[in-house]
């Protein structure tokens, strides 16, 4: 059903698991489509030094997670924000029109993790 | 080598028994005739097909004529709501006839009976289920009213299993309709029932009963609809008017004879579910005894002896369905028709379920092909597959 990308990422996560004190945390999900993602990044220089996440849900939500975390670490926080559910899914190989919205939520649990470190959340 | 594949999906379908592809393939080149035809070779075909029928009437403790061959239950059940409403209105039918279903029936009622409802042909009462999954007598009494032609309640739940009190509910409907003018129609959907219950037609007092080939061990593509003599409902597929005018269609020859033979192995092999029972309590006994915040969902004790559902506290279901997936082992969450929807499980949430709670569930149907060994192996990767993805969310 899914890309051998997702199952790579699904089966051997990327950047997972707590961070403690990190510099911003965006937290997204709906518990109606069983998805809760959290992710924490510290940074340094305006630069995404450090992200980790911890993501209850399907296994696109789990790929997404980590794949997001790659594509993150080290990006500027201007060049971060841009990043979209296209970018992610692309990357993942594609993903199933009705799995869509998972590469959404880690898109925005990005973009309310760097809010949330510029204070603006 | 390739590695074992260990199937516990058998609610969503079986694969077909040996014997009964065995019994199917001279019906696809050898005795291909159309059943319709009045030569030698529509006898053959028609003969496999009328033996059929008698194995199925033995079945049900029915009369071979009260066996209407569908392509499968889906098509049994929407024919059967379609059919005694559009037969109401046929008749001169004035005031809008009552539909009685539960909360937890499966979506080829709940569709058809919303479907009439929208078009203002019937008004459907949904009746709910208590927190084991099961339907109140009391509550069926209660909600028939002057105007309820129809009633359908399933015999056994797909996605927790649980058995519903169907001898009962027939017998209370046979006592009211002794006294009533327009009568009843009570049907049950028994496609899960069919390999474990007791499906004599008489034992249930039900008056119109569906069933499908590939839930047991039988072709996909087929299935049936049983209707009492004096039932009377309008077709649903009109054409040259076989199964005696109200089903038409060239008849599923090799289905046909398949699910003959299916049926006759259920019978066969009954002591086979003590089995799967063991096995499956071994599961579930082994689940809660090694993973900690887990919780099944239904009734114990009203439920198929091969269905287990829990639902896994920190985990999302389709995540441990893909992780064991790759182990080879196959489960599902929810209903496989669900698969595509994101939407909680109606029957999850009928028995009082949180969406969150709905989400991290997972079902296990054991078969007939289950080993004691296949257990002890589900068991130790579930425990891994359950720390690992507890593990990513953390919680």
């Amino acid at each position: 059903m899914y890309s051998k990308e997702v199952i790579k990422h699904f089966k051997d996560p990327k950047n997972m698991g707590f961070m403690k004190d990190p510099d911003g945390v965006g937290e997204i999900g709906n518990p109606k489509c069983g998805d809760i993602l959290k992710l924490y990044i510290k940074v340094k220089d305006n630069k995404i030094k450090d992200i980790k996440f911890e993501t209850l849900g399907c296994a696109v939500a789990i790929a997404v997670s980590s794949v997001i975390t790659e594509m993150a670490k080290n990006k500027t926080l201007e060049d971060a924000i841009k990043v979209t559910e296209e970018d992610i899914a692309k990357k993942l190989g594609g993903l199933p029109a009705f799995k869509m919205h998972c590469s959404n939520l880690a898109a925005q649990a990005l973009k309310k993790a760097i809010k949330n470190y510029q204070g603006q959340d | 080598m390739k590695k074992k594949e260990i199937y516990l999906d058998n609610a969503a379908t079986t694969p077909v028994d040996s014997v009964v592809l065995k019994k199917m393939q001279p019906y696809f080149n050898e005795k291909y005739g159309n059943s319709s035809s009045i030569h030698k070779a529509g006898d053959l075909a028609r003969n496999g097909m009328e033996k059929a029928r008698q194995q199925i009437a033995t079945f049900l403790n029915c009369l071979s004529e009260e066996i209407y061959f569908t392509s499968g239950a889906t098509e049994s059940d929407n024919w059967l709501i379609y059919g005694v409403i559009d037969k109401f209105w046929e008749e001169g039918g004035k005031k809008k006839p009552n539909i009685i279903i539960s909360s937890i029936e499966h979506k080829a009622i709940i569709e058809p009976a919303k479907y009439l409802e929208k078009n203002n042909l019937a008004e459907i009462s949904i009746l709910d289920v208590n927190k084991d999954g099961l339907v109140d007598i009391e509550d069926v009494a209660k909600a028939i009213k002057k105007n309820t032609i129809l009633v359908s309640i399933m015999y056994a739940n797909s996605e927790i299993g649980v058995i519903q009190p169907i001898k009962q509910i027939g017998q209370l409907i046979k006592e009211i309709n002794i006294k009533r003018e327009n009568k009843i129609v009570f049907h049950t959907d028994a496609v899960q029932a069919i390999n474990y219950l007791n499906c004599n037609v008489e034992y249930l007092n039900v008056d119109a009963l569906s069933l499908s080939g590939h839930k047991i061990y039988g072709p996909k593509g087929i299935g049936v609809l049983y209707l009492k003599n004096g039932t009377s409902i309008t077709s649903l597929i009109r054409g040259g008017g076989h199964e005696r005018g109200l089903r038409s269609g060239t008849e599923n020859i090799p289905g046909i004879v398949g699910l003959g033979e299916a049926i006759n192995l259920v019978t066969k092999k009954q002591k086979d579910n003590v089995s799967i029972k063991k096995l499956r309590n071994k599961l579930i006994t082994g689940i809660m005894k090694d993973i900690p915040n887990v919780q099944l969902n239904g009734s114990l004790e009203y439920r198929l002896p091969n269905n287990i559902h829990f639902s896994f506290t920190g985990i999302e279901g389709e995540g441990l369905l893909i992780e064991l997936s790759e182990q080879n082992i196959y489960v599902s969450t929810g209903s496989a028709c669900a698969s595509h929807s994101l939407k909680s499980s109606h029957v999850l949430l009928a028995i009082g379920l949180s969406d969150e709670e709905s989400h991290a569930s997972v079902r296990f149907t054991l078969g007939r092909q289950t080993s004691s060994n296949d257990i002890d192996y589900v068991l130790k990767i579930l425990v891994k597959a359950v720390n690992r993805l507890r593990k990513i969310s953390g919680k």
